[in-house]
């Protein structure tokens, strides 16, 4: 595993790069001008430095889109916030159906507002919920990236408030595109997160190994993986605290994968569906191995709950404990105190805590994982799925791996990427995330995704409780 | 010849990686790709399910990945299929009430 040390590449041969990329993986994505992007990005990354232009935040987190954000703050504005969004160019819809706010859902909604790939946001409320457009809107602004907000009920209804949602959004269009700041990209500025579903026999063996492999190359070249579901670790509590990079990390690990245990026997139902058992996989303890195995091979720095972007907590990670000196004696600690680039490995905890009343599933379905990943500040996400899906994200791009070769077939439209060589004897697993690498590589360069390009947008925004003390809670600030 | 996939040295099932029929099955790994080995498969096994390509005793543990996935609740010979009816998790209860071709819970109460 230690074959893979170049910083600025990850590895990626350049010839795997021209051969793949030019060939079976880009050459399916359409014929709308990617090719040429993507061919762009092999060959930089095979010559000098291998980046790519960005878009630069406030906080210092880098972009790889630069879009218009519609949140609508409860189901009845949900239509108008649609409606406003149609048609617009780069400009993704978010939203919280309930009329009784709830923190979690609020932290989720800012920390998406204030995501690297978002330029601008516009809040809509209907006028009577509890959760605040202006609230929102106001946090967005002070992160340095333009505003608006407004309540259908004061602007007089609906054709009236999609005009006016529109106006808006032209207008923050214009001005995110005049102003933006454009900053090279490297390998060490992405944070890529992976969940799975739809998983069969293969995810296990090809979809998910080959993510664990491209995750290592992500790492050590100074980026951010983010990997999730902690009810899909059951019965590989040991394998996961081996893994930890320190005490800190094993505490949490520890941590997270007993209140995860606790959960499944609560609510009497272990993280396994129907499809599951149907593409061969016989028992959770089996679908954990074939999930975990997408973390890679590297140390797991630590936990994030939903909402707590990762690029902020591994830095904060570093100061606080570089102030904390009780424990500055622990040589472990020590060491990660001293990394100045934070990047690593990472585990989103996305599992429910104990609250006063237990509402709140963790990931009732995969775009709810799809938004906790987002909201860590994935730019990009991954997901992969053996039996195949037709999902897609709001604000980071999802890319779409399959390792079943009659899936892919059957759903190429849908399907970014096959690992499926690597069972076919035809691909090594290196090989194969290379090719991934590739694709992932030109996708931060600016080439669509496929759902992406087919206008997928699927987000889910529950009723949850999580503790979180070191965020700001709600809109409360 | 079809082919199943061995994960692990230790695994005692491979994953079918075409619908199997009985009959001669060839077991590959990632461990060493060139050791083959065979097995004669003895029903009809989907793609992606698994096959014992070991004899597994009533209560051992079902290998894969190097690691325990549950425990047989039969004796399962090689070639043999090995899925909820014959292989149990040691936390989930309620999997192996489940329809053992499609998944579909069978519990007739929540829809009566």
């Amino acid at each position: 595993m230690n074959d893979v040390k170049s910083e600025h590449t990850g590895g990626l041969r350049k010839e795997t790069a021209a051969e793949h990329v030019g060939g079976h993986v880009v050459g399916e994505m359409g014929d709308e001008g990617d090719v040429g992007k993507v061919e762009g990005v092999g060959g930089q990354m095979g010559g000098q430095v291998g980046g790519w232009e960005g878009y630069l935040r406030e906080d210092g987190r880098k972009g790889v889109r630069n879009l218009v954000l519609v949140i609508y703050t409860v189901e009845c504005a949900s239509f108008v916030a649609q409606r406003i969004a149609e048609g617009e160019q780069d400009t993704h819809v978010i939203g919280f159906p309930g009329c009784y706010d709830n923190a979690y859902a609020i932290r989720l909604m800012l920390a998406l507002a204030r995501h690297p790939n978002v330029g601008a946001v516009l809040a809509v409320g209907l006028g009577c919920e509890y959760t605040q457009p202006k609230r929102i809107a106001d946090v967005v602004r002070e992160s340095g990236r333009p505003a608006a907000n407004f309540f259908i009920q004061d602007v007089g209804g609906t054709e009236t408030g999609i005009a006016k949602g529109k106006q808006i959004v032209n207008q923050m269009r214009e001005q995110i595109t005049r102003d933006a700041k454009r900053v090279t990209m490297t390998m060490a500025d992405l944070v890529i997160g992976c969940e799975c579903g739809g998983s069969d026999g293969t995810s296990g063996l090809a979809g998910n190994p080959v993510v664990g492999r491209l995750f290592d190359r992500l790492v050590d070249a100074g980026g951010l993986a983010v990997f999730e579901e902690t009810v899909e670790m059951i019965g590989l509590k040991e394998m996961i605290l081996s893994r930890a990079a320190h005490d800190e990390a094993r505490e949490a690990l520890a941590h997270a994968y007993d209140k995860a245990m606790a959960y499944c026997q609560e609510v009497r139902q272990f993280s396994a569906a129907p499809g599951n058992f149907a593409g061969g996989l016989t028992t959770i303890e089996e679908k954990s191995l074939g999930a975990f195995a997408k973390s890679g091979s590297r140390a797991i720095e630590g936990v994030v709950k939903v909402g707590e972007p990762v690029w902020h907590r591994s830095r904060l990670g570093n100061e606080s404990e570089q102030s904390m000196s009780p424990e500055s004696a622990n040589p472990s600690r020590g060491g990660h105190a001293s990394k100045k680039n934070a990047g690593g490995l990472w585990l989103l905890d996305s599992v429910p805590d104990a609250h006063f009343m237990q509402f709140g599933y963790t990931n009732a379905n995969d775009s709810e994982g799809l938004m906790d990943l987002i909201a860590a500040g994935c730019q990009i996400v991954l997901f992969v799925t053996g039996r195949g899906s037709v999902i897609g994200s709001p604000i980071a791009p999802l890319i779409k791996v399959t390792g079943n070769r009659q899936t892919y077939e059957r759903m190429q439209g849908d399907m970014d990427f096959c690992a499926a060589g690597i069972l076919e004897g035809r691909v090594t697993l290196d090989e194969c995330a290379d090719e991934l690498l590739a694709l992932v590589l030109a996708t931060a360069s600016g080439a669509m995704s496929k759902p992406e390009r087919l206008g997928h947008r699927e987000f889910f925004i529950p009723y949850k409780h999580q503790d979180v003390p070191l965020l700001q809670v709600g809109c409360r600030v | 010849m079809t082919q199943v996939y061995c994960i692990h040295r230790e695994d005692n099932v491979g994953t079918a990686l075409v619908g199997l029929v009985p009959g001669p099955v060839r077991v590959l790994g990632e461990v060493d790709i060139h050791e083959v080995a065979e097995v004669a498969c003895s029903e009809p096994i989907d793609a992606g399910h698994k096959m014992a390509s070991r004899a597994i005793a009533k209560g051992e543990a079902v290998v894969k990945y190097g690691l325990p996935i549950g425990r047989a609740t039969c004796d399962i010979a090689p070639g043999q299929w090995v899925h909820l009816h014959n292989c149990e998790s040691q936390f989930d209860e309620r999997s192996n009430t489940l329809d053992v071709h499609t998944g579909a819970p069978t519990e007739r109460d929540v829809y009566r």
